[in-house]
């Protein structure tokens, strides 16, 4: 399974590149850094704190360009931080990249020209849709990899529905005020 | 640009001279390696061997340690469940409905040395590596030019940015701001992250507006151009070979 979800991420990583024009690459090394340090954030709850994703945030503004940002972000990751595996690293950013192409399909047409919709909104529905597909995914490949994992992955899902609050309030506030302040941003990475 | 990606660490003096191709490679190879171990014994042998050379290389810091604090607690949280959902042999302790196996505490107690074996190598390997030996030796390896670019650049504006960061967040340390979890607070953090957005699009189009003046067509020249291969290395990835097969062979005839 993880050479087949490896092998699905090179995929979607070929197809990206061949779409990322070479002056796109300073914005999205640029964008994709503020996307690794925003995750790093730790959001207090309770007595702990989570940390959020932000694959709906990224695929809305960075269009097909966030697939390479999120392999660059996640190789970053486990070199720098020690998050997570060396091996599964295919596995891991098919986990993001999915919901991130997923909302920069759907959801950031509809920030375009003349919407019925509020950019607030809009964010927040990618915030919820990244988190949620995310952890999804997640369950899923655990369910996949055995049955004494499916505990796990219920686990996984369930402790997902407040993160997913939590991340299309800040992805619809952060929408919003890029649509206000600069919605050049918001179109440059629609077309991408 | 030649700082080591782990600030705080030193530099590997033993590896130092080594290609930083052969250590992607050999990173990459006792990964494959540690997760193919079926036995134990091989398993500890694997762990083992790494905190030796650790120690060795004097990389064993609590800065190291404290990296690792995300993992241990998912392997933490494994160790606690998968003894009751991996119900198959002996029966380790009953606990009113529960019932906890010695199967399940064995599977875990691998995926945690396995986990531990392959991150703690990496380090070593790879994250004393600069960055510009990085790009290199990836480049060189065959990624595409493009995305060892955008590792580049990332990698330089994570450091840009966090400086912003964190001035943002003083400002908003002066205005009695308190992350909490409430939707001011969440709010504020979404503006704030946009705010970022929005600053850095406007940098990078700076950025790249300077890297065609100076002939960016598309690619950077240089990138990798200064690595050569030595004899040394041949007799390096030999004996890394070796180690390996050892590791593969005593899990064989252990299994």
């Amino acid at each position: 399974m993880i050479a087949a979800a490896t092998s699905g991420t090179l995929l979607l990583l070929g197809l990206a590149l061949r779409r990322l024009r070479s002056e796109q690459i300073p914005q999205t090394a640029m964008l994709g850094a503020v996307f690794f340090l925003a995750s790093l954030i730790s959001i207090p709850i309770g007595p702990g704190g989570v940390h959020l994703l932000f694959s709906g945030l990224m695929g809305v503004v960075l269009g097909w360009a966030a697939i390479p940002a999120i392999l660059v972000a996640l190789l970053l990751q486990t070199l720098l931080v020690g998050h997570g595996g060396l091996l599964v690293l295919g596995v891991n950013a098919l986990h993001i990249m999915l919901p991130a192409l997923l909302c920069a399909l759907l959801l950031a047409p509809l920030l375009r020209r003349r919407s019925p919709l509020q950019p607030f909104h809009v964010g927040a529905a990618a915030g919820a849709l990244g988190c949620l597909a995310s952890s999804a995914l997640v369950a899923m490949t655990l369910a996949l990899s055995g049955e004494e994992y499916l505990t796990a992955a219920r686990l996984i899902v369930i402790s997902h529905l407040p993160v997913a609050v939590i991340e299309a309030a800040v992805s619809g506030a952060s929408i919003a005020l890029i649509h206000r302040v600069s919605p050049r941003l918001l179109s440059a990475g629609g077309q991408a | 640009m030649s700082a080591p990606l782990l600030l705080n660490q030193p530099r590997a003096n033993l590896l130092e001279h080594w290609d930083p191709r052969l250590r992607i490679l050999v990173a990459l190879l006792w990964a494959l390696t540690v997760v193919s171990l079926q036995h134990p014994g091989t398993l500890l042998l694997a762990f083992v061997a790494v905190l030796f050379a650790l120690v060795r290389l004097e990389l064993l810091s609590s800065a190291l340690l404290r990296r690792l604090l995300p993992l241990e607690t998912l392997m933490l949280l494994l160790l606690m469940l998968l003894p009751f959902t991996l119900q198959r042999g002996g029966v380790w302790f009953q606990f009113g409905p529960l019932t906890a196996y010695w199967s399940g505490l064995e599977r875990a107690l691998g995926v945690t040395l396995k986990a531990n074996s392959v991150v703690l190598a990496l380090f070593p390997l790879v994250g004393t590596l600069s960055q510009a030996e990085l790009a290199g030796a990836l480049s060189r390896l065959g990624t595409p030019h493009k995305l060892v670019l955008l590792l580049q650049l990332t990698l330089r504006y994570i450091g840009v940015l966090q400086l912003e960061y964190q001035r943002l967040r003083q400002a908003m340390m002066v205005r009695a701001f308190r992350l909490g979890s409430d939707l001011h607070s969440l709010k504020t953090l979404g503006w704030l992250i946009g705010m970022l957005l929005v600053r850095s699009l406007e940098r990078s189009e700076r950025v790249l507006a300077a890297m065609k003046c100076r002939g960016f067509d598309g690619r950077l020249p240089g990138i990798g151009e200064r690595l050569d291969w030595r004899v040394a290395d041949t007799t390096r990835a030999l004996l890394s070979a070796l180690l390996l097969a050892v590791l593969v062979g005593a899990d064989l005839l252990l299994g």
